[in-house]
C-alpha cells in the first residue's frame, strides 16, 4: 500500500533521509521508530506529499505522490505531529472545509462530521472557534479530519503526545479497528511500549537510514537479543545505551 | 540571587535577529540590501528637499519665518507623538502579554523591574523605528538650513530620544489598564477598532475642514493676529513642544538646557511610574492575558449566502472561498482595515469633488479630461496599497496549515484561483465605483468614461494578480500578524512593480488621449487609426502578461514550497 523507493532527502549539504527503501503492505500497522533527529518526520512529510524527496520516490496503492499527486492523497489520512489548524473556524467547519478538500459534501459528510465529533468528544465543542481548544483537543480534531474521508492508509507522526489516557486508548482501538477492515497505518512514535502493543512490524531510522526491520520477533532474532523487550532494542541499535547515568545527572542539584 | 543583565534578558530578542540577518545575507540577500538601500535614500531625499524648499521659502521670510518653521516642527513633533502613541498601545500588548518568551521570562527568577525594562526596550524599537527613520530627513533639513553644524546631530538625538520614550511608557500603561480591564484578547480586538477608527475619524475630519483654506490670508483680521497664532504654542504641556523649542532654540540662539533637561527628566519620572503600575498590575494582567476568547459561532450565514451562489464550483473550491471569507470577517485585525479603506474613499472623493475645476464659469474641458485620465494612474496606486493589504498576505497566511493543503488532493491551481477571486471581486467593484464616481463628479465625456472604465477593469485583473504572486514569491509564513506583511521586502517590491504597470499603461493610453482631446477641441469627429489600435493593443497585452505571468510564477513557487 505504501512503497517508499530508494527516497533521499537533502537539505543543502545535510542529508536527512538517506536511501530509505519501505514497503508496507495493506492490513498493516507499521511502526516507524528512531531517535530525534533521524529524519521521521521527514520520511513521514515525504510520504504526505508536503516534502519532494531529493531522489527515489513514494507510492501510494501505486500511485506517484508526486506525478500523480491527486490520485494518491485521496487514499491519505496525514496527522502531523504538530496541530495547526485555522484558529477561527469551529470545529465542525474545519471538517466540513477539510472532507470539501477530497470533494465531499452533503448529508453523508454531515453525519460523518457528528460521528467523529461523538466518537472523540467534540460535539459540545462542534460551534466553538479553534482558537479556544486545548493542544489534545485540537490533536483529536485533526484526527477526526484525517478520517473524514475514510482513507485507504494513515500515516501518522506521534499520534500520542498532548491526549489523555482515554483518547489514547480509543486511538489505539480505532488504528486496530481501521487495520482489521483492511486499512494500512505508518506511524511514527517515541513511546516504544505503544509500538511493542500495538504494531504488526516496526522499522528503525537512524542518521537518515533504516538500521533494522521487521516483527520485534524478527528484530530479536536478527539481533541476537534473546527476549529483549524493545525499548533495549531499540536503545543497542541507536546506540542509546551510552547515555550518561541518570543519577550522574540529576546529583548535580544535591550540591550544597 | 545575581539578576541577570538586560542585554541577557532580550538575549533571545538580538540574537534571532542577528541569525535573521546571516541567513539573508547567505540566501544572497545583497540585491535586497541595495533594492531597499536605494528605495530608502530615495524617499529620505525626497523628504529632505520637500522640507529644504519650504525651510528655505520660510527663511526668506522676515519675522515670521522662524516663527513658522518652529510651528511646521511643532505639529510634525506632534503628529509623530499622536502616531507613537497609538502604535505603542498594540504593540505593548504583543510584548507584554501574548509574545511567545513570556512563558519562559515569567516562569524564570527574572524581577518584575527587569521584565519592565525589557519588554519596554522592546515596545519602544518595535513602535518607533519607522518615526526615528522619517525624523532623520527632516531634522537635517532643519540643520541644513539653520547652519547646525556637526553638533546639531548628537544634539538632536537627545531632543528625539526621550519623545520617543515618553510615548512608550504612556502607551504600555494604557495598554496594562485595558488588559485587566478586559481579557488580552478581546482587547486585541478592541485596539484594532478603536486605533483604525480613530486614525480614520481624524483624516476624516482633517479633510473636511479644508485646512488649504486656512491658508488663505484673507481669514486672518491683520498680520497680528496671523503672528499671535504662531506664537502660541500648539500644546504647552505635550513633549513635542519641548523637543520643538529645543532644536529651534539650538538652531537660532544656541544651546539652552532647560527644554532638554525637561525632556529627560520627564522621561525618568514616567518610567519610573510606569514601573510601579507595573509591578502593581502586571500579575493580574498576565494571568487575565491567557484567558483565551470564548464565543460559539452558530450562525451558517456565509454558508446560506455566498455558499448558495457559488454553488455551480466544484466542492473544494466552494469550501475554500467560504474558508476565506469566515477567517477575514472573524478576525478583527483584517476586517477592521476596511474603516480605514473607507475612510480613504471618501476622501479621495471629497478631494476630487473640491478641485477648483468648476469654479469659474465654463469648465474647461481639456482639464476635465486631464484629471479623468491621470485618475486612472492615482486610483491605481489606492487600489495598490488595497491589494498590499489584503491579497499580498494571502498566500503567507496559509502557511502554519500548508501541511493540510498540501497533504489533501486539493489542486494549487485551485487554490490560487480561489485566492485571487476572493481578493479581485471587491476590488473590482471598489475600482469600478471610484472610477465611475469619480468620472460622474468631473462631468467627462462617454468617451473618457468607457476608457478610463476599461482600464480599470483590467489594471485591477493585473494587480491583484501581481499581489497575489509576489505574496508567493515572498512568503512570510512566521508572521502572526497579517497587517505586518505587507511591509516586508516582497512588498516593496510588489508596490514598484505595479508603479511600473500603472507608469507603461498610461504611456501607451496618453497617445489615444492626446489625439481625442485635439479632435475635441477642432469640433472634429473621433478618429480610430492603426496608431490607436496599436496602443490599446499594447496596454491590453501588457496587462494581460501582469495577470497571467505573476499567477503562473506564483503558482509555480508554492509547488515547491517546502515545510
Amino acid at each position: 500500500m505504501i512503497r517508499l523507493e530508494n527516497i533521499t532527502k537533502h537539505y543543502g549539504s545535510f542529508v536527512a533521509v538517506d536511501d530509505v527503501s519501505l514497503h508496507v503492505p495493506r492490513g498493516v500497522l507499521y511502526g516507524f521508530l528512531g531517535p530525534n533527529g533521524a529524519g521521521k518526520t521527514t520520511t513521514l512529510r515525504m510520504i504526505a506529499g508536503i516534502l519532494r524527496p531529493t531522489q527515489g520516490r513514494v507510492l501510494l496503492g501505486g500511485d506517484d505522490v508526486h506525478t500523480d499527486p491527486l490520485a494518491a492523497k485521496m487514499r491519505l489520512g496525514f496527522i502531523p505531529d504538530r496541530p495547526f489548524v485555522y484558529d477561527k473556524l469551529t470545529g465542525a467547519e474545519f471538517l466540513r472545509f477539510v472532507a470539501g478538500l477530497y470533494g465531499q459534501e452533503g448529508d453523508a459528510v454531515e453525519r460523518r462530521i457528528a460521528e467523529l465529533l461523538e466518537v472523540f468528544e467534540l460535539t459540545s465543542w462542534k460551534d466553538e472557534l479553534v482558537e479556544a481548544y486545548s493542544h489534545g483537543m485540537r490533536q483529536k480534531l485533526i484526527i477526526s479530519s484525517a478520517l473524514i474521508h475514510r482513507p485507504e492508509c494513515i500515516v501518522v507522526d506521534e499520534p500520542m503526545v498532548g491526549l489523555d489516557p482515554k483518547a489514547a486508548r480509543l486511538l489505539k482501538d480505532i488504528f486496530r479497528q481501521f487495520v482489521g477492515k483492511g486499512g494500512t497505518v505508518l506511524m511514527s512514535t517515541h513511546t516504544l511500549e505503544v509500538a511493542e502493543a500495538m504494531c504488526d512490524r516496526i522499522a528503525i531510522i537512524q542518521h537518515g537510514r533504516i538500521v533494522a526491520s521487521g516483527t520485534v520477533a524478527d528484530l530479536r532474532h536478527q539481533h541476537q537479543a534473546g527476549d529483549a523487550s524493545l525499548e533495549e532494542l531499540f536503545l543497542k541499535l541507536t546506540g542509546g545505551a551510552h547515555v550518561r547515568e541518570l543519577a550522574e545527572v540529576l546529583g548535580r542539584g544535591d550540591a550544597p | 540571587m545575581t539578576q541577570p543583565s538586560l542585554w541577557h534578558v532580550l538575549q533571545p530578542k538580538w540574537r534571532t535577529t542577528l541569525q535573521r540577518l546571516r541567513e539573508e545575507r547567505d540566501r544572497g540577500g545583497h540585491r535586497k540590501l541595495i533594492v531597499l538601500t536605494i528605495v530608502g535614500a530615495l524617499f529620505w531625499l525626497g523628504v529632505f528637499g520637500v522640507l529644504y524648499k519650504i525651510l528655505k521659502y520660510f527663511r526668506g521670510v522676515e519675522e515670521l519665518g522662524p516663527l513658522l518653521a518652529g510651528k511646521l516642527l511643532g505639529l510634525v513633533l506632534l503628529s509623530f507623538i499622536s502616531i507613537l502613541i497609538l502604535s505603542n498601545v498594540i504593540t505593548a500588548l504583543s510584548s507584554f502579554f501574548l509574545a511567545k518568551d513570556l512563558d519562559l521570562l515569567v516562569s524564570a527568577p527574572v524581577d518584575w523591574l527587569r521584565l519592565y525594562l525589557a519588554k519596554l526596550g522592546e515596545t519602544l524599537l518595535h513602535s518607533s523605528w519607522m518615526v526615528a527613520l522619517m525624523a532623520v530627513p527632516i531634522l537635517a533639513a532643519y540643520g541644513v538650513i539653520y547652519q547646525g553644524g556637526l553638533l546639531f546631530i548628537p544634539y538632536a538625538a537627545l531632543a528625539i530620544v526621550p519623545m520617543l520614550v515618553l510615548p512608550a511608557v504612556v502607551g504600555s500603561a494604557i495598554t496594562l489598564v485595558l488588559v485587566n480591564l478586559f481579557p488580552a484578547r478581546r482587547t486585541r480586538d478592541l485596539l484594532s477598532i478603536v486605533a483604525l477608527g480613530a486614525a480614520g475619524g481624524v483624516i476624516l475630519l482633517f479633510r473636511i475642514i479644508r485646512p488649504e483654506q486656512l491658508a488663505r490670508p484673507e481669514g486672518f483680521r491683520n498680520l497680528l493676529d496671523f503672528i499671535t497664532v504662531l506664537r502660541t504654542p500648539t500644546s504647552p504641556f505635550l513633549p513635542s513642544e519641548w523637543a520643538t523649542k529645543a532644536i529651534m532654540g539650538y538652531l537660532r540662539h544656541g544651546f539652552d538646557p532647560l527644554p532638554l533637561l525637561l525632556l529627560w527628566t520627564t522621561a525618568a519620572g514616567f518610567i519610573t511610574l510606569g514601573a510601579l503600575l507595573h509591578r502593581e498590575l502586571y500579575a493580574q494582567g498576565f494571568t487575565k492575558a491567557q484567558e483565551g476568547a470564548e464565543r460559539f459561532i452558530r450562525g451558517a450565514f456565509w454558508r446560506w449566502t455566498i455558499g448558495r451562489l457559488l454553488r455551480p464550483l466544484p466542492v473544494a473550491k466552494r469550501e475554500f472561498v467560504l474558508k476565506d471569507i469566515r477567517l477575514f470577517f472573524r478576525d478583527t485585525t483584517q476586517w477592521s482595515q476596511l474603516i480605514l479603506l473607507a475612510v480613504l474613499v471618501v476622501v479621495y472623493l471629497f478631494n476630487i469633488k473640491a478641485l477648483p475645476l468648476f469654479s469659474g464659469e465654463q469648465v474647461p474641458f481639456f482639464y476635465v479630461t486631464l484629471v479623468s485620465f491621470l485618475n486612472l494612474g492615482l486610483s491605481g496606486f489606492v487600489l495598490a496599497s488595497i491589494a498590499a493589504r489584503f491579497i499580498f498576505p494571502a498566500v503567507s497566511l496559509e502557511g502554519r496549515q500548508m501541511w493540510l493543503l498540501r497533504s489533501s488532493p486539493l489542486d494549487l491551481r485551485a487554490l490560487l484561483w480561489s485566492k485571487y477571486w476572493v481578493g479581485t471581486i471587491p476590488l473590482l467593484v471598489l475600482a469600478l465605483l471610484l472610477t465611475g464616481l469619480t468620472n460622474v463628479l468631473l462631468k467627462v465625456s462617454p468617451f473618457m468614461m468607457v476608457v478610463s472604465l476599461t482600464t480599470i477593469f483590467a489594471l485591477t485583473l493585473a494587480i491583484a494578480a501581481l499581489a497575489l504572486g509576489f505574496g508567493a514569491l515572498y512568503p512570510q509564513f512566521e508572521t502572526e500578524n497579517a497587517a505586518q506583511i505587507p511591509t516586508s521586502f516582497g512588498g516593496l517590491v510588489f508596490m514598484m512593480a505595479t508603479i511600473a504597470l500603472l507608469a507603461a499603461v498610461i504611456l501607451c493610453l496618453a497617445g489615444p488621449v492626446y489625439a481625442y482631446l485635439r479632435a475635441a477641441n477642432a469640433g472634429e469627429p473621433v478618429r480610430i487609426d492603426a496608431l490607436t489600435i496599436a496602443a490599446f493593443t499594447a496596454a491590453a497585452a501588457i496587462c494581460t502578461a501582469a495577470t497571467v505571468i505573476p499567477l503562473r510564477l506564483g503558482l509555480k513557487k508554492m509547488e515547491s514550497f517546502e515545510f
